[in-house]
């Protein structure tokens, strides 16, 4: 459209931009997609994704010069050879840290979409009622009613894989087969089960990696290259799924280079009339306009478009009216378990690479249990046989070395617990106008940390997983807690929350900006709180939801 | 003329081409550099160490993967310089414990020899690493024994023949049997 009209403009072509650019093109809208960083096609742009190991100069690892150019992503294993060019240019685009946190960042097309961990597990009312429950923060506007036929609808499209489970807490969805587990973890499931007399469970990982062929996509084959991208387009991507689809119909405009730097507000409608971009690449600014917007920047880039977008009316930004746009920032604290040696089972190895592995649905503050923290913790991990790189004692050097290597070891199990953290209202984001990224526009400045209750949870998703693997019969089990800096989960939430009252959120129960009513924020940036659960899903449910709520209304010429 | 004297020289003549470069560097080192921090003779030096550390059996040992080129590729480009610099004297320490041992350089020594030699070095990296901070730098043999083991199986060779390959597994089996003597996944 030359004249820069559209019917939506979507921010951000992530998990969430993408489904949003999906359903609105699928109604009809005219739509453009906005992204900020460069095009990465389908299949053609997965530079390594089918690089054999010794195709790899250093086989994956990190370089000095990587070490110097990444001084976050170098933090954790994020920084490797393989998918580097997946992630941010953090010299381009710094942040402050008032106080620490790992911000991991992919800004092309497709965004994390491309890298994420694709556990897809749904939020129950155990989690939208916590809040009101606990007296904390506010209460969720939305029930698990109010989401369920939208979690059922994504998972149908994006493809799920998992076993159906009847665990309230955890509900089932619409599932493609479950992926197995492997003889090990099938035994200490079963003791689990036993010993807990069915109160904990350890099930197969919910994924979007597909376990059947699926609305033109391969099935998954077992090669656990995910994040290099999956050139059977197998996993759910951005680009394997709701790209194509929103292409299909003709109605959709993708621009990548494309930095949205502030909504543009009409003061008079009290609306969202479009948006201003940055050519990345020109640094040209361009205006477009649409009577409704998307805002799909990832978590803290869609607060930081926020606090960008009508200071002349609101010194804060859009949504400041609340007094919460930038507070309660929350992640998934992590990085604490427990593993052990498994006895027996050198008869017993698998086949292909599965990638996925066992969940320990949340067991704690359910079910009558109360600790003396709130909220709960699931686990992730997996049992396998050791490789090459294992340690043994005996041997030093040579010939029977080697010939041991090149059999596998015993195997051994590990699980990891991913933990809930409270929105509290001084973990935040706030702008640093004394900082400028590459295109001089001021940075955000991130300052939380986890208090007392995830201090004391963290005992527990040590001790317990102790305790769980000791009676499923695993030896010299050992505790760790490997430490946690914000960040780390990659599960950035809150900064623009979802309420029930104007003055105490950001968003209403439809993801609409109080304050502009045509701004949807679907994204992380709308969680009131976090759950324990992988939380990509839910992004996607929302914003199928709220994209039949902005056309539903948009025909009643309500937006 | 010395190495810093020759890069000083080039310095001078800037513009100068680099063959110039090249023969004054020479003139100090009778064996090709292969890159920054590694001339050929090292190459070939760490060759014989990573075969003597994972040798030839049924299948290729570490030579067969070029092991040394890729442990000169690795600490030049992974390695901090402090790491770079206990690794780059570890070369000549390998040398001065073997002449001490057997009275003649590394090389020279007979298969039987590097064996025993670096069997030595092993037990003396297993101490190191027990006892050091931990923060403080690893022992040159682990690192070189780590290099070897990392270059090797992620090789070619190593993957395909030492251990099994499958890029493609196309299916997961998650309770397939296994007997002694079958080779391990590469990946």
């Amino acid at each position: 459209m030359a004249d820069n009209h559209y019917d939506a403009i979507v921010i951000g072509s992530g998990i969430s931009g993408g489904w949003a650019a999906k359903e609105l093109t699928e109604k009809g809208l005219k739509t453009i997609m906005l992204e900020r960083g460069r095009n990465i096609e389908h299949v053609k742009d997965y530079v390594n994704a089918n690089a054999n190991p010794w195709e790899l100069p250093h086989r994956g690892g990190r370089t000095q010069e990587m070490i110097e150019n990444y001084p976050v992503l170098k933090r954790d294993y994020t920084l490797n050879e393989a998918n580097l060019d997946y992630w941010v240019n953090e010299k381009e685009s710094p942040y402050v840290e008032s106080k620490r946190f790992d911000w991991y960042r992919g800004y092309h097309v497709g965004g994390r979409s491309l890298m994420w961990g694709r556990q897809s597990y749904r939020l129950s009312d155990l989690d939208f009622e916590a809040n009101a429950k606990d007296g904390i923060a506010v209460d969720w506007p939305i029930r698990y009613k109010d989401l369920a036929p939208w979690y059922s609808y994504v998972e149908k499209f994006a493809g799920i894989s998992g076993s159906k489970e009847n665990i309230p807490h955890l509900p089932d969805g619409e599932f493609l087969p479950p992926m197995e587990l492997n003889c090990v973890e099938k035994d200490v499931a079963a003791r689990i089960k036993s010993h807990y007399k069915g109160n904990r469970h350890m099930i197969i990982g919910r994924t979007a990696n597909l376990t059947a062929a699926h609305n033109n996509r391969t099935n998954c084959q077992y090669r656990s290259k995910c994040w290099l991208g999956c050139p059977f387009g197998a996993y759910f991507s951005t680009q394997s799924a709701t790209l194509p689809a929103a292409e299909a119909t003709g109605n959709l405009t993708l621009r990548p280079h494309s930095i949205v730097t502030k909504i543009l507000y009409d003061k008079d409608t009290k609306k969202a009339k479009g948006v201003e971009v940055l050519d990345a690449e020109t640094n040209q600014t361009y205006e477009y306009f649409a009577k409704v917007v998307f805002l799909n920047a990832s978590t803290l880039n869609s607060t930081w478009v926020l606090m960008n977008s009508a200071t002349d009316v609101w010194e804060g930004g859009l949504g400041s009216s609340s007094g919460q746009l930038g507070h309660n920032l929350m992640d998934h604290h992590f990085r604490a378990g427990a593993k052990g040696d498994m006895e027996g089972y050198e008869d017993k190895y698998y086949y292909g690479r599965r990638p996925n592995g066992i969940y320990i649905p949340r067991f704690r503050n359910v079910n009558g249990d109360k600790r003396d923290y709130i909220r709960g913790f699931g686990y992730q991990g997996s049992a396998s046989r050791t490789g090459w790189g294992r340690e043994i004692a005996e041997m030093g050097i040579g010939g029977d070395l080697k010939d041991a290597m090149c059999e596998p070891g015993e195997w051994t199990m590990g699980i990891n617990a991913f933990g809930e953290t409270l929105p509290y209202h001084e973990n935040m984001v706030t702008l640093d106008k004394s900082k400028k990224d590459k295109w001089g526009l001021p940075v955000l400045n991130i300052s939380c940390e986890i208090k007392e209750n995830e201090h004391k949870m963290r005992k527990d998703m040590a001790n317990d997983a102790k305790e769980m693997l000791e009676i499923a019969g695993l030896k010299n089990v050992e505790t760790y807690d490997a430490g946690y800096a914000m960040g780390q989960g990659i599960h950035e939430m809150g900064t623009a929350r979802m309420g029930r009252d104007p003055k105490s959120s950001v968003l209403n129960q439809y993801n609409q900006v109080w304050d502009a009513p045509n701004v949807y924020v679907t994204d992380g940036a709308a969680m009131t709180s976090a759950g324990c659960q992988n939380p990509s899903l839910t992004y996607m449910a929302m914003t199928a939801r709220a994209v039949d709520h902005a056309v539903s209304e948009l025909k009643k010429m309500n937006l | 003329m010395n190495r810093r004297e020759a890069i000083a020289a080039v310095g001078w003549i800037l513009g100068g081409t680099l063959i110039g470069a090249e023969f004054l560097v020479s003139c100090t080192s009778s064996a090709a550099k292969v890159n920054k921090l590694f001339d050929q003779d090292q190459v070939t030096f760490l060759d014989e160490v990573g075969e003597t550390i994972l040798p030839a059996t049924s299948t290729p040992g570490a030579k067969a993967a070029k092991i040394g080129m890729f442990m000169a590729t690795m600490v030049q480009d992974c390695y901090t310089p402090e790491d770079q610099k206990i690794f780059m004297k570890g070369i000549s320490q390998v040398d001065e414990e073997s002449k001490k041992r057997f009275d003649k350089k590394f090389l020279e020594a007979t298969p039987q020899q590097r064996t025993q030699l670096l069997t030595q070095l092993d037990n003396d990296q297993k101490a190191h690493q027990k006892n050091k901070k931990e923060d403080a730098p690893n022992h040159y043999f682990r690192m070189m024994k780590e290099l070897t083991l990392l270059g090797f199986f992620t090789s070619e060779v190593g993957a395909t023949q030492a251990l099994r390959y499958l890029p493609v597994p196309g299916r997961y089996d998650g309770c397939m049997p296994y007997k002694k003597g079958d080779k391990a996944w590469a990946t």
